[in-house]
């Protein structure tokens, strides 16, 4: 009588932890979220994001400030579309990008996706978190999860950031398409919103390293150095003429083909390589960090 | 007794237990590794399986060919255009740029006087470009660059020139006569669309040459003949040259050189993806941005001898002054594949060493291996297409030969 009803009883309770699976899901992820999103390091990087396009907003405005005549004299160097800010605040937005993507993007990413579960594993608070009855899969899932909405958001800063600045700074209208076409400034923003997604999109495949690193190590200075560090050597090996059969492989190698969403008609063709690059990196490290996470003994 | 039994038992389990478990953690490793092997066999069995289905059109001949190139007359088209070069830099001059600059206009719908010593950066790597044409009076050219793009449109009477990079923009009409002797001379001196380029490249058709229809190919998605243009004689450094001839349109698609010394083409140059359907007009539309630096007319003029000028990269502006003198007294020895031009600079031995000067005279030099004959001795320089021999008295044979051919030039001349 008394062990039937344990196990009514513990088949209640398993009931009772399954039917608000979903629920409990997002409670799990709100709450991951929310820890992430309040923590002052990660408010701090969002700030350093943040000034980025302020400080390039005010050296292109000094810098052209001092000449009467247009921008544009700097002859071509520097982020893309730099040249054009001057006219239209707009190219802010895609200048700021072009900036950041190649580092300070990135290295944010390497800092949050590396901490998440050997930040965890490190302030020893990782066992606690897989005591609640939510499994490691999805743990997992939760955590790539709050990289990747750090990812948007990150990428979101940016942008806002800088079309505040450049709204402030310069003047807005139409603008012209780098392949010399005219657009109106709505469709010019939907561009705008278009290629920050991509350039979110394009940090994907870097989340799901730094989550494979994360579960490698119970340091969390070590995932985020190792990540990091991996994305300079990435970055240095792209620059190397001799590597260019592997070169189309590396993470970061069409970063920069964002900038084809400004072009008229737009250039899917290297987008659509970079999307396919970043899922193929996303299922391979993702699936990785799950085999090396669900498997691992975790003492602290 | 009997526990001890047990214990081992339980052991053996335990071993067991452990096992499977290491196993089952095992197993999960296989998903990255699988999802890696799918990637790579994707990458690499779908373009294998895309290519392999050469498609099965009715067989024509050569010359049925060369008349459906003839009788093309694509008005509205749009596609982009992939361009590889390797000529085996660096490079000499102008020569083989005004080559390269022919294969690059295969791909432009139409004679747009392009301003830009911009386009000379074709002559190295591999560019993507986009064309678009409405008729002979509306053209567009684009070569995409990383971040930028520098565009030529050709609109009515229009002539524009838009480098976003820059922002920098040039402009002319076509009733402006600057640009007009611009147009003129373009469309002499290079072959402007594919046409011209095929018709330019079936002119030296003669018995020195042989073209033959060599099966079928798939160009950006179209079926395609492909013609082979092949030297007969020995001694020229072309290889062979093969056009893929579009089998609905009769409209080149794809124009590869491959050298006699074989490895990669020389140029390659082919649609990626092309559409027959009328462009959008907006494409054709341009008003200079806000701000960007107009450059009116005759400086398209300039720009178009500064294009000649930046052709010889690593060179300065000098040698190319004497070599445009000297191009008046060209003579053109042989015939066929294996002509070679000759003339006189004038000036005493090469302009490298002193005229150029420093290190680039040192580093002119070292491109260039000495060869000695009849006519005295001189300096060969090569590339993978172009050879030059330029000899002590100051006489420049150029061909697309081999280096023997060209001492025995200058040998008879």
């Amino acid at each position: 009588m008394s062990q039937a009803e344990a196990v009514r009883t513990s088949t209640a309770q398993a009931q009772a932890v399954r039917t608000p699976s979903v629920l409990w899901t997002f409670g799990l992820l709100r709450n991951e979220m929310w820890t992430t999103f309040r923590r002052w390091r990660t408010l701090a990087l969002l700030g350093v994001l943040a000034a980025v396009p302020i400080l390039v907003g005010i050296a292109v405005k000094i810098e052209t400030g001092d000449r009467s005549g247009p921008g544009g004299g700097g002859g071509g160097a520097g982020p893309a579309f730099i040249s054009q800010i001057t006219n239209n605040g707009l190219f802010l937005v895609f200048t700021a990008l072009a900036a950041t993507l190649p580092f300070f993007l990135p290295m944010a990413i390497g800092v949050i996706a590396g901490d998440s579960i050997a930040g965890e594993a490190n302030a020893g608070t990782l066992r606690y978190l897989l005591v609640a009855p939510a499994g490691r899969t999805r743990l997992l899932l939760t955590k790539y999860a709050t990289v990747l909405a750090f990812c948007l958001l990150a990428t979101l800063v940016v942008a806002v950031s800088a079309l505040t600045v450049g709204a402030l700074l310069f003047p807005l209208g139409d603008l012209t398409t780098i392949s010399g076409t005219q657009i109106s400034f709505a469709e010019g923003l939907g561009r705008a919103l278009l290629i920050a997604l991509a350039v979110a999109a394009s940090l994907v495949g870097m989340a799901a390293l730094g989550l494979f690193v994360s579960t490698l190590t119970s340091s969390g200075i070590a995932a985020m150095a190792t990540t990091v560090g991996l994305l300079i050597t990435i970055q240095i090996l792209d620059q190397i003429p001799q590597l260019h059969a592997i070169q189309p492989y590396f993470f970061s190698h069409y970063w920069l083909s964002f900038a084809d969403l400004m072009r008229e008609p737009i250039y899917w063709d290297d987008l659509v390589k970079n999307l396919g690059l970043q899922a193929l990196y996303a299922a391979v490290f993702g699936s990785a960090a799950w085999a090396r996470f669900t498997t691992k003994d975790i003492a602290s | 007794m009997a526990p001890i039994e047990t214990d081992d038992s339980t052991t053996a389990a335990e071993v067991d237990d452990l096992r499977a478990a290491r196993r089952r953690k095992a197993a999960r490793y296989v998903v990255p590794v699988a999802v890696i092997g799918v990637a790579a066999a994707t990458i690499g069995l779908v373009p294998a399986l895309a290519d392999s289905g050469d498609p099965d059109l009715p067989k024509v001949s050569a010359q049925e060919l060369i008349e459906k190139i003839a009788a093309s007359d694509v008005e509205q088209l749009s596609g982009t255009v992939k361009i590889s070069t390797d000529l085996g830099l660096p490079d000499l001059g102008g020569l083989e740029s005004s080559l390269t600059s022919g294969a690059m206009d295969s791909g432009d719908g139409g004679s747009s006087a392009d301003p830009s010593a911009k386009l000379t950066e074709l002559a190295t790597g591999t560019h993507t470009l986009r064309v678009a044409a409405d008729g002979p009076d509306k053209q567009k050219l684009s070569l995409l660059e990383s971040g930028s793009e520098y565009s030529v449109i050709h609109d009515g009477k229009d002539v524009w020139g838009y480098d976003s990079k820059s922002n920098e923009v040039y402009h002319s009409t076509t009733s402006d006569s600057g640009s007009d002797s611009g147009k003129a001379e373009k469309g002499q001196d290079v072959p402007a669309t594919p046409k011209d380029m095929a018709e330019e490249a079936l002119k030296a058709v003669d018995d020195t040459t042989s073209v033959t229809v060599d099966g079928t190919a798939q160009v950006a998605g179209r079926d395609a003949y492909r013609l082979v243009i092949k030297p007969k004689a020995s001694g020229s450094t072309v290889g062979q040259i093969t056009v893929a001839v579009d089998s609905k349109t009769g409209l080149p698609l794809k124009f590869t050189l491959t050298p006699a010394s074989g490895g990669a083409a020389v140029i390659d140059a082919g649609f990626t993806q092309v559409s027959f359907a009328k462009p959008a007009a907006s494409t054709f539309d341009f008003t200079p941005p806000k701000g960007a630096k107009v450059t009116e007319g005759e400086t398209i003029e300039k720009g178009a001898h500064g294009e000649h000028g930046e052709h010889d990269g690593s060179a300065s502006g000098k040698p190319e002054e004497d070599l445009g003198k000297g191009l008046d007294g060209l003579k053109v020895i042989g015939e066929g594949w294996n002509s070679v031009a000759t003339f006189d600079t004038g000036g005493e031995g090469m302009p490298s060493g002193s005229e150029v000067g420093g290190d680039m005279g040192g580093f002119l030099d070292s491109l260039g291996d000495k060869v000695t004959g009849k006519f005295g001795s001189g300096t060969v320089f090569s590339t993978r297409l172009v050879n030059a021999l330029m000899t002590d008295d100051g006489k420049v044979y150029v061909g697309a030969v081999t280096k023997d051919a060209l001492v025995k030039a200058a040998n008879a001349g």
